[in-house]
């Protein structure tokens, strides 16, 4: 009777092993893109957490928001999903951790590797006000630090981090701050300085997706913030601790697009 | 017997009032609402109308929102504050405009007009649709100082607004989109095609004097490559050379950050220009004759100076006197009362 039991049950493990998962492409059904923010191997922790950049600078972070969009997925077997454009735009922002979880619905596979823009193409960016809905809507961001959006010069801020150290020179209240606000779509009419980075994350080596019904996997992203500090370029908080609509803008876009890695996938 | 009598009264002077005001909400002259016309003597508008096509509720909820001080922080200021009717939507005689607290900006109201043709708006071109323009006014420390989402709390607080909301778009939802839509409606109406230049080009019956057909011909000639008809500018930017102004407003660079874009400014249209004075973008010329005197004499040698500004060393444009009054003279048909005068435009 045990031996029947151990038998059983030794072959459903080997069926579970041996046979590949069966997927229906017809069938949408959940993945969760986990953004999570860190500073080389600490948690990013805002305003009380320190970190030192690639110049040697110590420095805190008191605000951190970007935009991902423009998410496509594929499968070991080359299928490529494309989130709807409007359903594809998400603002990540460090102090809102629901913010962090980008839950899609996408055809059930395996899927091997994930694209995404770092911002707001181009496109969208010359788009009538009735086509800018949720986070692309400037009336949706508080007022103050959290603004995505520039008025003047107008566009999206794509990525935000604002903090403070004491390399930074003080401003008129004394305070020492760094501003990192960097967007700058390519212009309207004549090529102008374009910051849209996109990036695509290869999941095998560290966990594909498995995304079938009933499973909820979730695909473990890493933001390295100190790579956003430093890597094709590394900032001088003393020289650049405001850069926004200027030429060194392109450096550390150039930076944070490499600051993204897969860590892991939880397929349960 | 005679509450009955005063009641009448009463009643007759209310209808008369509730007339009146149907009379002036319409842009037409004989008081029907047109809907958004594009004038037989200009190109396909910009913006995408048939998408977005004007209502009269839309209209009026616009234009409510373009005179509603409501937008500023402090609720002292609104768009139709700077931007003057009668002086074709420009903040006549002021060479730049204050905002809340009498804070001043840095560059000169530009008129409001023919925006459905427009590519890009501000000096510096740094808007690039009209349904986001109205943010930039509301959002800049020294016009509005407000920001987008608190308008839209004050007008959802608000007891006149959603019932325009729902006449307009149908429901009490109060939006930025809806409340930039709106406004977009607003301006797209405002089209100046009215003047003595557009009669006689459209051959209303309308003819040129002598001079003003001079002036025609001598504006062709000189002017009209950047200041390009029917809307009277090329919508590019250039530096006309009135010189390096004492704030260093290097105009569309801070946009673009491309070098020969320093000290270029988007090129004005001169419709209602007599009406609009000052001038440039920092409304440092108080007249049209110091406008016509700079590009004859006084163009500066700076980065970027606009080609047409410039033939073999000499700078600016050769005008005698006598052309320069012929011009003027041509320059004065581009002034469209029935626009400025339009009682549909006004606060109501």
């Amino acid at each position: 009777m045990i031996s029947i039991f151990l038998m059983t049950t030794l072959a459903l493990v080997a069926c579970k092993k041996d046979t590949a998962m069966q997927y229906d492409p017809n069938v949408k059904s959940e993945i969760t893109l986990e953004f999570d923010n860190v500073a080389g191997d600490k948690e990013l922790q805002l305003n009380t957490g320190s970190y030192t950049n690639a110049s040697g600078q110590t420095f805190n972070v008191s605000l951190l928001q970007y935009f991902i969009s423009n998410i496509s997925l594929t499968t070991a077997d080359g299928r490529v999903y494309t989130v709807p454009q409007l359903e594809s735009y998400f603002l990540v922002k460090e102090q809102d951790v629901a913010s962090q979880k980008i839950k899609l619905m996408v055809p059930e596979g395996e899927y091997t590797s994930v694209s995404f823009m770092i911002g707001v193409d181009s496109l969208r960016s010359t788009r009538p006000i009735g086509e800018r809905p949720g986070v692309l809507d400037p009336a949706n961001y508080p007022a103050g630090h959290e603004g995505m959006y520039w008025s003047w010069n107008a566009g999206y801020i794509f990525y935000k981090m604002e903090g403070t150290s004491a390399a930074a020179p003080a401003d008129p209240t004394g305070n020492r701050k760094f501003r990192f606000h960097i967007g700058l779509f390519g212009g309207m009419t004549a090529p102008t300085i374009n910051n849209i980075k996109m990036n695509t994350i290869e999941l095998t080596a560290n966990g594909t997706a498995k995304v079938k019904t009933g499973r909820k996997p979730v695909v473990h992203f890493l933001h390295d913030i100190l790579k956003t500090m430093g890597g094709t370029t590394n900032v001088d908080l003393a020289a650049n601790s405001t850069v926004m609509v200027s030429p060194f803008s392109a450096n550390i876009a150039n930076n944070y697009v490499k600051a993204f890695a897969h860590e892991h996938t939880h397929n349960e | 017997m005679k509450h009955q009598w005063l009641s009448f009264l009463w009643a007759g002077a209310l209808a008369w009032v509730l007339l009146g005001c149907a009379k002036s909400v319409s842009p037409a002259a004989d008081g029907k609402f047109t809907g958004f016309v594009a004038p037989a003597n200009f190109p396909k508008p910009v913006y995408d109308i048939p998408a977005y096509p004007v209502t009269q509720a839309g209209f009026e909820l616009g234009r409510k929102l373009f005179y509603d001080a409501r937008l500023s922080r402090d609720n002292t200021i609104s768009c139709g504050s700077c931007h003057i009717q009668g002086a074709a939507f420009t903040h006549h005689g002021h060479d730049v405009s204050h905002g809340i607290e009498d804070r001043l900006g840095k560059r000169n109201a530009p008129a409001l007009q023919n925006m459905a043709w427009y590519t890009s708006f501000m000096w510096d071109g740094g808007v690039g649709h009209l349904d986001m323009q109205p943010i930039a006014p509301i959002e800049n420390p020294v016009e509005m100082d407000e920001s987008l989402a608190s308008v839209i709390a004050k007008l959802k607080a608000s007891a006149d607004y959603p019932p325009l909301f729902e006449k307009a778009f149908g429901s009490r939802d109060i939006s930025s989109a809806r409340m930039l839509q709106a406004m977009s409606q607003f301006m797209n109406m405002l089209v100046s095609a009215n003047s003595k230049y557009d009669r006689v080009m459209r051959k209303e019956g309308d003819s040129f004097t002598a001079d003003e057909q001079a002036g025609y011909e001598l504006f062709k000639a000189r002017c009209a490559t950047c200041h390009q008809e029917p809307l009277f500018t090329n919508q590019q930017f250039m530096n006309n050379g009135i010189g390096i102004g004492p704030n260093d407003d290097k105009g569309r660079y801070d946009i673009s950050l491309i070098e020969k874009d320093k000290y270029t400014f988007k090129v004005p249209s001169l419709r209602n220009v007599m009406i609009t004075a000052p001038y440039m973008h920092d409304g440092r010329l108080r007249t049209i004759d110091a406008v016509l005197r700079h590009y004859a004499e006084e163009v500066q040698a700076s980065p970027n100076l606009a080609p047409g500004l410039n033939s073999g060393g000499r700078l600016g444009i050769p005008l005698t006197a006598n052309e320069r009054l012929r011009i003027k003279a041509f320059l004065a048909t581009l002034t469209d009362d029935s626009f400025i005068r339009n009682p549909a435009f006004a606060e109501q």
